[in-house]
């Protein structure tokens, strides 16, 4: 399978659909704590100086401040790396915003090992199982480009706290300029009968590359993309679990509260299914490269394949 | 001020006190020693010195209280109720099942709570984003916060305090409720925040204090602060904790407390509201 780059990076794909919809709408503001670099977002900067609040090394007061903002009707998009922009202010998260129900929209920039190079500190492999337990929070990973690109005036306008988990650099390229992209509502990526996977971000490439691997040995397998965890689009993972009787979930995080649970509360409580999580298994982050991290986490497409083999084999 | 102002204001601050200690007898207990503490300052700004239309709670340009120390939250339910958002008689449901009046201040619960706040610190960083939101949309209103002396432990409001003082947010007046006193006793025993004045002023803020128990001096040190230009102002209160609850004016217990019928009935007369 081919498999493309998009041109553009992320965070150039965040800040433009940020400063277009600034244009637009003087309530769209960018608060930062200090990685406007790492998060690209100086053009932002450049354009709108007065509607850009960095706070410096402070992401609580990041949060705080949003939410005064929020509740004198501007939109504040607030950004910082995965693991301080909900972890470090997780109270912060869920009570001026999330619990005052103001449309705060938080930003964690270098998803689980993507990271890379920081480490094990900066490696979050729990913030949208964080993000996902706060009542009233939406939850949404973009894949590449064009669905984030689509995916930015939504999550602008959807009047709610909303935490957006992306990547810095360029994404695999996913979709077409003919997708169309509804926030909740996951994408059948392709389509298939002997197992599922519903998968997340970079994990989404990997599974498409999985299914290859299984058409191979005569497995066929569906993939979705499950973008938005919350709200988690139950009817369709109920739709193609019951159709396939074998699931695989596959993320760049723990199993442990974000997808993988997401999809095991769902089919437990409503359609008992034989189910394989892909993901990290209790455990922290580490130092390296992403090949080397896909492999030392488990993250690459063949395990995902095995997991659909364990899965499908477990089914007869 | 003239002298029928202040006897005014200062009887407000004691309606304000005899009504919040009638809702926590109503539920049985309460944070009575941090909401007696603040109602001279309520009344002063409800009563006096806010711009705000009861018919029109949502105004854009109105001034805004942050109270960042929520627990108080029953002595604002009074100021308000007293002010005329919402009817007196609804004072009375605090904590009551299904109540819009929670012991914390909930900002889609009751009409005139601009801010969300409870967990400590989180109101003040709030109350930066408005001042900000408002000086982007160059607006002239003002926006207060008032903030505790436990409260000022929380590493949060000195993030917030720097970023104030660095972006010189001279639309805010904030007020520390200094009563020296927190749950588990003197704030000077167990972490202390003095010296309180010179702190904010290293963080370049505008340093005012009062005597948080008189109306004139409350209202002198708020005038001052809109002199201010390029600060935003901390007006330290010297207070007491309790204050105007006689069965527990000035103890740390007064933090969270109960008030049986017979203890509401003694305050009320002392306050000359029976």
């Amino acid at each position: 399978m081919m498999i493309e780059k998009d041109a553009k990076e992320m965070r150039a794909v965040y800040t433009e659909g940020l400063i277009a919809l600034a244009e637009k709408d003087d309530r769209i503001v960018l608060c930062e704590s200090d990685l406007m670099g790492a998060n690209g977002t100086k053009n932002f900067l450049k354009t709108f100086p007065e509607r850009t609040f960095d706070v410096g090394i402070a992401e609580a007061n990041m949060i705080g401040v949003a939410a005064g903002l929020a509740a004198c009707g501007k939109i504040p998009f607030a950004n910082s790396f995965t693991p301080f922009a909900t972890r470090r202010c997780l109270d912060q998260v869920t009570i001026s915003c999330a619990y005052a129900n103001l449309p705060v929209k938080i930003g964690g920039t270098d998803p689980g090992i993507c990271a890379q190079l920081n480490g094990g500190t900066h490696m979050s492999l729990e913030d949208m199982a964080l993000m996902r337990a706060i009542a009233n929070m939406v939850v949404f990973e973009p894949t590449d480009a064009e669905q984030f690109r689509q995916a930015i005036p939504q999550i602008a306008y959807n009047d709610k706290p909303t935490y957006i988990r992306i990547l810095r650099t360029q994404a695999d390229k996913v979709y077409g300029p003919d997708y169309r992209f509804q926030l909740g509502k996951a994408d059948v990526l392709r389509d298939g009968t002997d197992v599922v996977i519903f998968c997340s971000g970079i994990m989404v490439i990997r599974s498409l590359v999985a299914a290859e691997m299984l058409a191979e040995e005569g497995i066929s397998a569906a993939v979705v993309n499950v973008h938005t965890l919350k709200p988690l689009d139950e009817e369709t993972i109920l739709t193609y679990a019951a159709k396939c009787r074998a699931v695989v979930t596959a993320e760049n995080h723990s199993i442990v509260g974000a997808l993988g649970g997401a999809v095991a509360e769902v089919l437990g409580e409503k359609c008992p299914t034989i189910m394989r999580r892909v993901g990290t298994k209790d455990r922290f982050g580490e130092v390296g490269k992403l090949d080397y991290l896909e492999k030392a986490l488990g993250l690459t497409a063949g395990d995902v394949a095995a997991a659909a083999k364990s899965a499908v084999a477990a089914k007869q | 001020m003239d002298k029928n102002e202040a006897l005014m204001l200062r009887e407000k601050a004691d309606d304000i006190r005899a009504l919040a200690l009638k809702m926590f007898q109503k539920i049985g207990k309460g944070h009575v020693g941090g909401a007696m503490s603040i109602s001279d300052l309520l009344s002063v700004l409800y009563f006096k010195r806010m711009n705000i239309n009861p018919a029109e709670p949502k105004w854009a340009d109105r001034d805004r209280l942050v109270l960042s120390k929520g627990h108080a939250g029953p002595a604002l339910y009074a100021t308000l109720a007293l002010r005329g958002f919402f009817p007196e008689e609804e004072c009375m449901t605090l904590n009551q099942p299904g109540t819009n009046l929670p012991s914390h201040c909930d900002m889609n619960k009751t009409i005139g709570i601009d801010m969300t706040a409870g967990s400590l610190a989180q109101g003040f960083s709030a109350a930066i984003g408005m001042a900000l939101a408002c000086r982007l949309d160059k607006r002239t209103n003002r926006i207060y916060t008032i903030i505790g002396d436990g409260e000022s432990q929380e590493g949060q409001i000195w993030e917030a305090a720097m970023y104030a003082g660095s972006k010189k947010l001279a639309n805010i007046t904030a007020f520390c409720d200094n009563n020296g006193m927190q749950i588990d006793g003197l704030t000077n025993d167990i972490n202390t925040i003095e010296p309180v004045a010179d702190k904010w002023r290293a963080f370049n803020w505008n340093v005012l204090e009062c005597d948080g128990h008189d109306v004139e001096s409350i209202d002198a040190a708020i005038a001052k602060s809109y002199e201010e230009t390029e600060r935003p102002t901390m007006i330290v209160m010297k207070t007491i904790k309790g204050k105007g609850a006689n069965f527990c004016e000035g103890t740390v217990a007064s933090h969270s407390t109960n008030v049986t019928a017979e203890l509401l009935e003694g305050a009320l007369a002392a306050l000359n509201r029976n």
